[in-house]
């Protein structure tokens, strides 16, 4: 089929009252953003549909690039044809035929916005399937579950016929419930995380802490591979890296083995906020999930949480490892997060990390740090750098080393 | 120059060369090193072993490489007994396997091991129905080459899988050293294959190195054990100018493939349409599309093989006695022996075998040649 147009219906957008609009625009940008290859393409959004017109663009890599855009329902490709009888008829069998086989059931469903054509919805749906039943004299109608849906809409410009209908990502368009900052490690849970929350319509920034020599330049193109990765939901994610090197070494000198992690976290969490606050963000999301690890169970969580306000979302909170690793390998980020490259969080892990940590410790301990020099020095050397879904940081194949092969 | 061995070897491609040259002189780190020489070797061993694998559809993490066809077929086969031994210690195999296959078995077999050799029918197969009757409850592992190096023979890769459908604990082997870049992958691939064997100097790569194929979820023991490299299943610094050059040599076999097959088909055909025509002379390879379309095994009756490589070698034809590997030590063809072919006969068989450099016009001349050698014995019995 030479598809002519894509039918964009919208997700939840259509219970958001006065918000509309908003949700609209920024569905409107981001399809604009994943469709940057297919300049061709004509995006029309309107009050509850957005139509693509193709120009001639491959109508399956377009969809198929929708697939990752949140806030759509489902989508249809679609013909434009003449308002003529004949034509329709002949394309919707052509359709019918396309499905058919003996023993499916099939039905047609007109839509009409143009009132002034010589035909009502039920004429047209009528007309329509008597003529494939004339040529399809074993098939049967079936109103309620169809095998073959032909949907018919008669719009100002023309008639528009499809008989397929795609599921989308579902979700809010990212962008459309403001802005927060994720805390990227490069392990299996944070990034699913990040997926979770732009399926709610969070415009995340990445912030990820890198110690070098402690870490490998590896680990920090591992961060920025799968930031790459799920901006094939966003269009692209703005990554903050974060110098934790000198944080590591004075808090590794000055505080009792059994608190390491707890103040480092505390630290991290700190450096965080303030990113978010110098960059108008909301809220902070992170991949911790309730008793995986000594720096998870719930007592750490409150001795961690207490440098802040803020909130801080937890989308795995309560996941199993075996759930959180589905959705990582859904969204495609399984086999990259368990790539052996040692980031930050394992290099300073100590033998015996306290699992109940006590609020008052933890205070007493990070008292001894000029915490507000460390931050600062820290912060001054971040660095913010933009990601696009079609960059490659990590054995990225190197045409040199790919034209030897 | 004519060169018809080229199951025994085949030369190496220039650029597979230029490749392997390439890759020693600016990737040399070892690709476990943790500076960016071990980096950037190790990225272009992931490179490498990702076109290997997409190329034949496999997953990267199933392709281990080697030092050739012989390891693999040690390791898949000692590394199954060493693995499995607590749970069975029969193994089945056929009677016309390469001598890394048998003398594998026959080590095992002084361990205590029983192996089963499947016998085979005129042309070199065996009967998929034998193979049901000698699985026990103790088998452990089924080794049956893709294609005989030998006569050419195609064993029936998919009735076997079927049967061992019914056993999925039991380890199945193919040694598809002979069988790369002939078109005949959807013949001898099927998904109940546990591990296949494959050779890089049988396809224009280098010597020294070659791959398994260990499907996923399936497991044996390394054979050689040391530094943990090969996720640990096979140690020893990975050859990476050899396995480049091999990820290589693989994509232009793969390339056209079918067309060079078509080539070789027609110049077996143009062989053994005229060998027909010959007397005392007697054809073990068919035509048909279970034997493999590169080669060609036959007897000049009345004269010793090595009599006939060598009148050949004096017009600068190369061939050899069937199996190059034992073509010096002297002994009869095993699969000739096999397939119960006289002795007398058997030691007077040699092979041709082609690849898609090979012309028509070499095979005329080469028919001219056999006409006269022919001859030659013909006056002389």
């Amino acid at each position: 089929m030479n598809y002519t147009e894509i039918m964009v219906r919208y997700g939840e957008l259509s219970t958001k009252g006065k918000n509309r609009r908003n949700f609209i625009d920024r569905l409107h940008g981001n399809v604009e953003k994943v469709l940057h290859p297919f300049p061709q393409v004509r995006i029309h959004p309107k009050r509850d549909r957005m139509h693509l017109t193709l120009n001639g663009a491959d109508a399956q890599q377009v969809m198929q690039r929708l697939q990752g855009v949140f806030g759509i329902q489902n989508y249809s490709p679609s013909i434009q044809i003449p308002k003529e009888m004949a034509a329709i008829k002949k394309l919707a069998l052509q359709m019918v035929q396309e499905q058919y086989q003996p023993g499916k059931t099939f039905k047609i469903a007109t839509r009409r916005a143009d009132h002034q054509f010589a035909y009502d919805t039920n004429q047209i749906n009528l007309a329509v399937g008597d003529y494939v039943s004339s040529h399809l004299p074993d098939i049967q109608a079936e109103m309620r579950h169809p095998d073959i849906k032909i949907q018919i809409e008669i719009r100002l410009d023309g008639a528009y016929l499809s008989s397929q209908t795609y599921s989308g990502a579902g979700g809010l368009p990212v962008g459309t419930a403001g802005k927060a900052m994720l805390m990227l490690s490069g392990g299996i849970d944070s990034p699913v995380a990040g997926y979770l929350a732009m399926k709610r319509g969070v415009e995340i920034e990445m912030v990820h802490f890198y110690s070098p020599p402690y870490t490998s330049e590896n680990a920090l193109f591992k961060a920025k591979e799968l930031t790459a990765r799920l901006a094939r939901y966003a269009g692209r994610i703005r990554f903050l890296q974060v110098p934790f090197t000198e944080i590591q070494e004075t808090i590794k000198q000055e505080v009792p083995a059994g608190y390491l992690m707890t103040v480092q976290r505390r630290l991290m969490l700190r450096l965080t906020d303030a990113l978010r606050q110098q960059r108008n963000g909301l809220a902070i999301f992170n991949g911790e999930s309730v008793g995986q690890v000594a720096s998870q169970t719930l007592e750490s969580m409150a001795a961690i949480n207490d440098v802040t306000t803020t909130p801080i979302l937890r989308p795995v909170a309560t996941l199993d490892k075996t759930e959180i690793i589905r959705l990582a390998e859904h969204i495609g980020t399984f086999d990259l997060s368990i790539q052996p490259f040692e980031d930050c969080c394992t290099i300073f892990a100590p033998p015996r990390p306290k699992t109940k940590p006590r609020l008052d410790k933890a205070r007493e301990y990070e008292a001894r740090l000029d915490t507000t020099g460390l931050i600062q020095r820290a912060l001054a050397q971040t660095q913010l750098t933009e990601i696009h879904s079609e960059e490659h940081f990590l054995e990225s194949e190197n045409t040199e080393m790919v034209n030897l092969l | 120059m004519i060169y018809f061995d080229n199951s025994a070897t085949t030369k190496i491609a220039p650029s597979v060369l230029a490749t392997y040259q390439q890759v020693s002189e600016k990737y040399w780190g070892n690709p476990s090193s943790l500076h960016h020489l071990g980096d950037e070797a190790q990225q272009m061993l992931a490179s490498a072993r990702r076109q290997i694998a997409s190329l034949l559809h496999f997953d990267s993490k199933e392709i281990y490489f080697t030092s050739g066809g012989s390891e693999g077929d040690n390791w898949v086969i000692k590394g199954t007994a060493m693995e499995k031994q607590e749970f069975g210690r029969h193994i089945i195999t056929t009677s016309v396997e390469h001598a890394a296959v048998t003398n594998s078995l026959h080590q095992l077999e002084k361990l205590g091991f029983k192996v089963t050799y499947l016998p085979v029918d005129k042309q070199g197969r065996i009967n998929p129905a034998d193979l049901q009757a000698a699985v026990r409850n103790d088998t452990i592992l089924v080794s049956v080459m893709a294609v005989n190096n030998e006569v050419g023979t195609i064993q029936p890769i998919h009735a076997i899988a079927r049967i061992l459908d019914y056993y999925p604990k039991i380890h199945f082997h193919v040694d598809a050293v002979q069988a790369l870049g002939k078109n005949l992958w959807s013949q001898i691939y099927d998904p109940r294959i546990d591990f296949m064997t494959f050779s890089a100097h049988k396809f224009h790569g280098p010597r020294g190195i070659g791959f398994i194929y260990a499907k996923s979820g399936r497991k044996i023991a390394p054979l050689i054990a040391g530094g943990g490299q090969e996720h640990n299943w096979r140690s020893g610094t990975e050859n990476t100018p050899a396995i480049a050059a091999m990820a290589r040599a693989l994509r232009l076999a793969l390339t056209d493939e079918s067309r060079h097959a078509q080539l070789q088909n027609q110049l077996r055909e143009q062989l053994i349409t005229h060998l027909k025509t010959l007397d005392n002379v007697q054809i073990f390879s068919g035509l048909t599309t279970d034997f493999a379309p590169h080669i060609v095994c036959f007897a000049l009756k009345g004269a010793r093989g090595e009599t006939t490589v060598h009148a050949f070698e004096k017009q600068e034809i190369y061939l050899s006695t069937t199996s190059a590997c034992s073509s010096r030590t002297g002994d009869e063809s095993v699969t000739l022996k096999a397939m119960h072919v006289p002795d007398q006969v058997a030691t007077s068989a040699v092979r041709v075998s082609l690849d898609e450099q090979n012309t028509p016009a070499e095979m005329t001349t080469f028919i001219q040649v056999l006409d006269q050698i022919h001859q030659h014995y013909q006056v002389l019995n």
